[in-house]
């Protein structure tokens, strides 16, 4: 077991990915991620890896599409506005069926917006991160040490299903430190046949491209995708559950937001309050199966996020008309007090009328 | 333990951040739950920059601190700003060659020492943050005189390893004020 040391989210992400066979990053600067891509300049010279800042946001995620093209753990980080203009590289990436990782520390928006932490890019990584059908797995990291957890495992995940995978971590979650227990460095990484690598004239030429003019082809493609996608939802959902086994309201809540909601969850247990706190960890495939199995004995649940109320979708598919979904947020790039989400939880539980 | 939750505010150079690191690596060395959340962007115009550092035996929710239990504070513009967040019973450590206007508040205990003067007096221009960590570790105990000393050895980077001493020498300067 390696000695705990206390680091920035941002750096303990740049430091994880290095350890996970990452040797390239590039971006392009933005606050406030700026500690992950100067821990980057830094640290991958010395571990032989590329660290290249682009001359702009749409570069380099095209440089990433490149690399991940040749077979190379490849990565690039930004925050909210970065993330946009990256957005029709990303489009090609999953066209192309390539893995990578893009890691977004959220800011305020829409717009230039502010630089304080902020949730309100839940949409864009959940839905449509690009034109086209297609999706990535998405960690939501609450701690410090999980960002490290998931940075060392995404390049994994992307290789194994062939698709981007992104951490959304906001300002505050880059900007704190913890302490943090790093990884052993990877030394097995896997084969990637379909890379780019240059064929000698012994095996057949591999292409990387997402451009069908046959639109049956295109059709089939996408088709391939959506059943890949299944076994991504069947195998990779994450959730942690605070006291949910006897809630009667169960508090939803991700990242940043969700250790507001541990606190108020924690308040209102003392308060005789029956509440939980459900945390998922992956947002894309959202952790149906566990949320569903709460509605046996949930009587209401609430979705506190730091926007103007996005998941609550995604909670609403699972509990539909079981129990009344409600919803607390601050967007912005205002953080959320536990007293506010104590608040809420208490009038539920008046409305409850126990 | 009792949860610390401390707010470090002053001017931007004056080492508060640096200041809540020593404490957080003491939090880590003693095995508790620890956070440092740093104000970042426009917030630290205006002469507040400042930190959250949180010692807990439980898990941490929000590292933001709304309400701490003792509030380091190196000039009047921070003073202002979070005397009254201070909850009551809580400490308030004012270095006093730098505010004139001390707490009101009858509620809290307020240590004043001219922080900076004294650092400077001993030849330890740029530490009065440490000079107050001292003081705080006196009158709160939150850990041992060795953790803070070990925690100064990690906190320090290596590239600066000279100024270790020089920091101990502050530690002990605020634990004899």
């Amino acid at each position: 077991m390696s000695e705990k040391v206390l680091m920035k989210g941002n750096e303990a992400i740049a430091e994880s990915a290095i350890r996970a066979g990452c040797k390239f990053f590039f971006g392009y600067p933005i606050t406030p991620q700026t500690e992950l891509a100067a821990y980057m300049a830094k640290r991958m010279p010395k571990e032989g890896g590329t660290y290249l800042q682009a001359e702009s946001e749409i570069a380099a995620i095209n440089m990433v599409y490149g690399a991940a093209a040749a077979g190379a753990r490849v990565m690039t980080s930004s925050s909210s506005p970065g993330i946009s203009l990256k957005s029709e590289g990303v489009s090609y990436i999953a066209g192309t069926d390539l893995p990578c990782l893009i890691v977004n520390i959220e800011r305020g928006g829409p717009g230039l917006g502010s630089i304080q932490p902020s949730q309100s890019d839940y949409w864009q990584a959940t839905r449509a991160l690009g034109h086209g059908d297609f999706q990535m797995v998405v960690y939501a990291p609450a701690t410090v040490q999980e960002m490290s957890d998931v940075a060392y495992n995404a390049f994994d995940v992307a290789d194994k299903y062939r698709m981007p995978v992104m951490i959304l971590g906001d300002g505050m979650l880059g900007q704190m430190m913890e302490p943090v227990e790093l990884p052993e460095p990877k030394t097995e990484l896997p084969e990637k046949p379909w890379a780019t690598t240059g064929h000698g004239n012994k095996r057949k030429k591999n292409i990387a491209n997402s451009l069908y003019l046959d639109a049956e082809k295109l059709a089939r493609t996408n088709d391939e995708r959506y059943e890949r996608y299944e076994i991504v939802k069947a195998n990779e959902q994450r959730a942690e559950l605070v006291d949910c086994d006897d809630a009667d309201i169960i508090v939803v809540a991700f990242g940043a937001s969700s250790r507001i909601a541990r606190s108020a969850v924690r308040a209102a247990r003392e308060e005789g309050i029956k509440a939980g706190l459900f945390r998922p960890i992956t947002l894309w495939p959202f952790p149906v199966d566990a949320l569903e199995a709460t509605k046996s004995h949930a009587k209401a649940y609430l979705s506190v996020e730091m926007n103007m109320g996005q998941m609550v979708e995604d909670v609403k598919l699972v509990v539909r008309d079981s129990a009344p979904v409600d919803f607390y947020g601050r967007a912005g790039g205002v953080i959320p007090t536990p007293v506010e989400v104590l608040d809420k939880i208490r009038q539920i539980k008046e409305g409850l009328g126990e | 333990m009792q949860e610390m939750r401390i707010v470090f505010a002053g001017f931007g150079g004056q080492g508060l951040l640096f200041a809540g690191k020593v404490v957080a690596y003491a939090g880590l060395i003693d095995n508790h739950e620890v956070s440092w959340l740093p104000s970042y962007g426009p917030e630290m115009r205006g002469g507040t920059a400042n930190c959250s550092v949180t010692l807990s035996d439980e898990p941490i929710g929000s590292p933001l601190i709304m309400d701490p239990n003792n509030l380091i504070a190196m000039n009047q513009p921070s003073l202002l700003k979070f005397e009254q967040d201070v909850t009551p019973g809580g400490h308030i450590f004012v270095d006093t060659s730098l505010v004139t206007r001390l707490p009101e508040r009858d509620d809290v205990e307020v240590f004043a020492l001219e922080a900076t003067n004294m650092a400077e007096e001993a030849k330890l221009k740029g530490l009065a943050n440490i000079v107050l960590v001292g003081k705080m570790l006196k009158e709160t105990g939150f850990c041992s005189l060795e953790t803070v000393e070990a925690a100064i050895r990690k906190a320090v980077p290596p590239k600066k390893a000279a100024l270790i001493e020089k920091n101990l020498q502050a530690l002990k300067i605020g634990m004899e004020a």
